[in-house]
């Protein structure tokens, strides 16, 4: 029995990690694997946490939820909590500690029953252009990156395999931009999972941002870096 | 229209797309919707529309036409007429689809239905029998009883400071529907002129127009307990001084 | 009007709303009548973006009630319909779903399962399942089909449209917010280069291609008891004669086993796997899960779990499966061991616990 890699990320609500979640699932069935991504949704209340879950492998996939995680990502103080019990002794720990910012949710994201939950239908020409493109994007302007994070505190890290931190947010408000702090993200995940090569993943942010990455090749370098700089950063730690 | 007579002997007339074998039909004495009932089917006698045709009645005493016509006829629950219909006549914009309710399952029970029906315009024609009260319940209260008006559930009277004034049906659906609706009350204290509303009311369903409403005021002696004259008088009198009968919708349709 | 689409095999990655969507245009399903409530909302999106693609149509309406009862309408005259619906949603649509049950009405609902009791979570649950199959005041004459992975949504969502017309019953798909939700791959098909013959379905009532039929009485009232009780017994036999000839289920390892687990729907998901590990480590455990609640294989349960000492009922619900269960082994001495868990998923590390606790 193949094993299957059991991947959990969470953050605030408009961190985009349900599109972290996402594209590494599409990117793992394009590859040929087995393949499940479950977000946590609900009416999502004010600065809620939100958790996606993505398991990868040869096997038909059971359970699409699971306790212990084999890669936990939580990417703020309140993620960190929230996910105490998918941290298991084998569990590689990735956690941002930055010290710049953390989400701030919007009101109206109350009632957005399917927030972060994106239903892009793959096999229709242009199916969503009458979506709220926000909501698509998996990057919800119901956030914005204004308060200051109290950061992780060390003592509230569990026992875990390997704790590896990483400055995402740091990294995407002063190197990149703001809004490639899930791509930086997706390359850790890349970096820790090894499960995907660095291409089809690629071919995938290709398949989901293409038609605004050919308007502005400037945003695929802008991608590409980000997704390689979160790989070099996991990579180097491993 | 069959023969009237028949080995001699006077025959009741009824329209060609009644139901010979359920007949006598289920009404009681002096109950309006026999009228109603026989008006809409000379209407359809003469608009010749009886194979493309589904009859839905409603829960009440309307449920008693289910067997009255020669014609595919659904009985649904109470309220729901409406929304079954509808959902024929959007997936076979071919049937007429004639819609027959009480005042109960209009007003109260499926109001939302009629609303929103209303509202989508939809290409269907709604009848509705106003006797001012729940007749197969026995008597109570309903949308449309009038002010003081004493049923089983008001036995002092309608007191409209607790429970409201009569609702009007067709003022709340010509205020909503779109255009090409047809709305308009009728009596069966003017059979001539109520045939002549259900008419237009198919003719407009028929033209694809909207959707048709008439509303028709009508008699339960059975449980208003009246005599004869008392009923009359009530519906000439008491039901059309508080209810206006005339169209209020779509006048303009002509009659066929 | 323009017709399908699906050649071949696909494999292809998505959300199970969406597959639901896809599989009723596979069924050739005509109109579709909704009205939206989460975690079944995307149903109605797929089906609204593919619908007039293929000549399909869409309405929606007020409520549930008038969603279940149009759909009813538009069944009657001859039309695939269907409708989607969970929680308190599918409370109201009970109520058109008793006139189906009386009425022989083979209309098709799906069923995307959330937390309950009242608005409860927009989430996951197994708590419909008692309503599922039996809501309403008559006898549960329908058929109700437990989904657990994406490939069932999409075989089972083609089946109840064959099942609800071949027998006339009303026939729920009835999944959950895990799997309208989650993505994952499947294989989509068009059923007819499968070999699975589509079912025509025939007009009811208003077959306006017909101007000579004979008129037909549709009713669901009674005036005397004889009356009722001749159809609902007529009713019961035919769903009787169904239930042999379509109850499904799913069996592993029971014929050794000391402890079987019994799960339906997703939960059987991390039932499985429970049942791989702890195979692999050598324990005598079996698996087993009803894929139609409605008909319960009762006869095949009671088989599977003759030699059996244990059963370790796992259900989102407090009992509701259980109670089935129960009702269905009557006469066994087998001791129950319950993990009922209203409302929130089970994983598989969870079942793996709750059966070492038993030795």
């Amino acid at each position: 029995m193949g094993k299957t890699m059991k991947i959990a990320l969470a953050g605030e609500g408009g961190q985009g990690v349900q599109s972290v979640a996402e594209i590494l699932a599409e990117a793992a069935n394009e590859d040929g694997k087995q393949a499940l991504y479950i977000p946590n949704f609900g009416v999502e209340q004010r600065g809620g946490v939100s958790i996606a879950y993505v398991q990868i492998g040869d096997e038909n996939i059971g359970a699409p939820k699971f306790i212990a995680a084999d890669i936990l990502i939580p990417l703020s103080p309140r993620a960190v909590q929230r996910t105490r019990e998918h941290a298991g002794k084998n569990t590689v720990y990735i956690y941002d500690n930055s010290l710049i910012q953390q989400a701030e949710v919007n009101d109206h994201i109350v009632g957005l029953q399917y927030f972060d939950v994106t239903p892009p239908n793959p096999r229709s020409e242009q199916p969503n252009r009458d979506l709220p493109q926000d909501l698509i994007a998996g990057e919800p302007k119901t956030a914005s990156f204004m308060t200051k994070s109290q950061g992780v505190r060390p003592e509230d890290i569990p026992e875990v395999k390997k704790v590896i931190a990483i400055p995402a947010n740091d990294i995407a408000k002063n190197e990149l931009h703001p809004r490639v702090f899930n791509v930086i993200i997706l390359g850790a995940v890349i970096a820790a999972t090894q499960i995907l090569p660095m291409d089809s993943i690629k071919n995938a942010l290709e398949t989901k941002l293409g038609a605004k990455f050919n308007a502005n090749p400037a945003l695929r370098d802008m991608n590409f870096k980000a997704l390689e700089r979160g790989y070099e950063l996991v990579h180097s730690a491993m | 229209m069959q023969e009237l007579e028949e080995d001699g002997i006077l025959q009741p007339a009824m329209p060609s797309c009644w139901c010979q074998e359920t007949k006598p039909h289920k009404f009681c004495p002096g109950c309006g919707h026999g009228i109603i009932l026989k008006v809409l089917g000379e209407a359809i006698d003469e608009l010749g529309i009886k194979d493309t045709m589904v009859f839905g009645c409603d829960i009440g005493c309307s449920l008693l036409s289910w067997d009255l016509f020669s014609i595919d006829t659904v009985q649904t629950h109470h309220g729901r007429t409406t929304p079954v219909i509808t959902g024929m006549k959007r997936a076979n914009s071919d049937i007429i689809g004639v819609a027959y309710m009480g005042d109960g399952g209009g007003y109260a029970i499926g109001s939302q239905h009629l609303f929103n029906a209303a509202v989508r315009n939809e290409k269907i024609t709604i009848l509705l029998c106003n006797n001012c009260n729940y007749g197969m319940t026995g008597g109570q209260m309903a949308p449309t009883t009038l002010p003081g008006m004493k049923t089983e559930t008001t036995p002092y009277g309608r007191d409209v400071s607790e429970t409201g004034y009569p609702t009007k049906g067709p003022e709340m659906v010509a205020a909503v529907a779109p255009e090409g609706a047809y709305v308009a009350r009728g009596t069966i204290a003017n059979v001539r002129q109520l045939k002549g509303f259900i008419k237009k009311a198919l003719e407009n369903q028929i033209a694809g127009r909207g959707i048709s409403f008439v509303e028709c005021l009508s008699s339960c002696p059975t449980n208003w307990r009246t005599n004869a004259k008392q009923t009359w008088e009530f519906v000439e009198k008491d039901m059309a001084g508080f209810f206006k009968v005339g169209e209020l919708r779509g006048s303009e349709v002509k009659e066929g | 009007m323009a017709e399908v689409l699906l050649q071949g095999e696909q494999r292809v990655f998505m959300t199970g709303n969406e597959v639901v969507a896809w599989a009723a245009v596979a069924a050739k399903a005509d109109i579709m009548y909704g009205y939206p409530i989460t975690p079944q909302n995307e149903i109605m999106h797929y089906w609204t973006r593919l619908a007039p693609k293929h000549g399909k149509r869409f309405l929606q309406v007020e409520d549930e009630i008038s969603a279940g009862f149009t759909t009813v309408g538009g069944v009657m005259t001859g039309r695939k319909a269907f409708t989607a619906t969970a929680g308190p949603g599918n409370v109201l649509m009970q109520e058109s779903a008793n006139m189906a049950e009386m009425m022989r009405v083979p209309i098709v609902y799906v069923v995307q399962q959330r937390g309950g009791p009242s608005t409860a979570t927009v989430i996951y649950a197994q708590q419909e399942t008692t309503l599922t199959c039996f809501g309403g005041n008559g006898e549960g004459h329908r058929l109700v089909y437990s989904t657990a992975t994406h490939q069932e949504l999409f075989d089972y969502t083609i089946k109840a449209f064959n099942m609800a017309w071949t027998y006339r019953f009303p026939t729920f798909v009835l999944g959950d917010g895990y799997q309208a939700k989650m993505r994952e791959s499947l294989t989509m098909y068009n059923p007819e280069e499968k070999g699975i013959q589509l079912v025509k379905p025939v007009p009811l009532l208003g077959d306006t291609t017909k101007p000579e039929r004979q008129f037909k009485h549709l009713r669901n009232t009674y005036n005397t008891e004889d009356e009722l009780y001749k159809v609902v017994m007529n009713n019961q036999r035919d769903w009787d004669n169904m239930a042999e000839k379509v109850v499904e289920w799913d069996e592993k390892g029971c014929e050794d086993a000391e402890v079987i687990l019994l799960t339906h729907g997703i939960v059987a998901r991390s039932a499985i796997t429970a049942y791989q590990q702890l195979r692999a480590e050598g324990k005598k455990v079996g698996f087993f899960r009803p894929i139609t609640l409605r008909p319960f294989p009762g006869k095949e349960l009671k088989e599977a779990i003759k030699n059996a000492k244990k059963l370790l009922v796992a259900e989102s619900a407090y009992g509701q499966f259980l109670k089935m269960v129960q009702n269905n082994i009557f006469g066994s001495q087998i001791e129950i061991v319950p993990l009922l868990r209203p409302g929130v998923g089970i994983t598989t590390e969870e079942i793996v616990a709750e059966y070492h606790k038993l030795s």
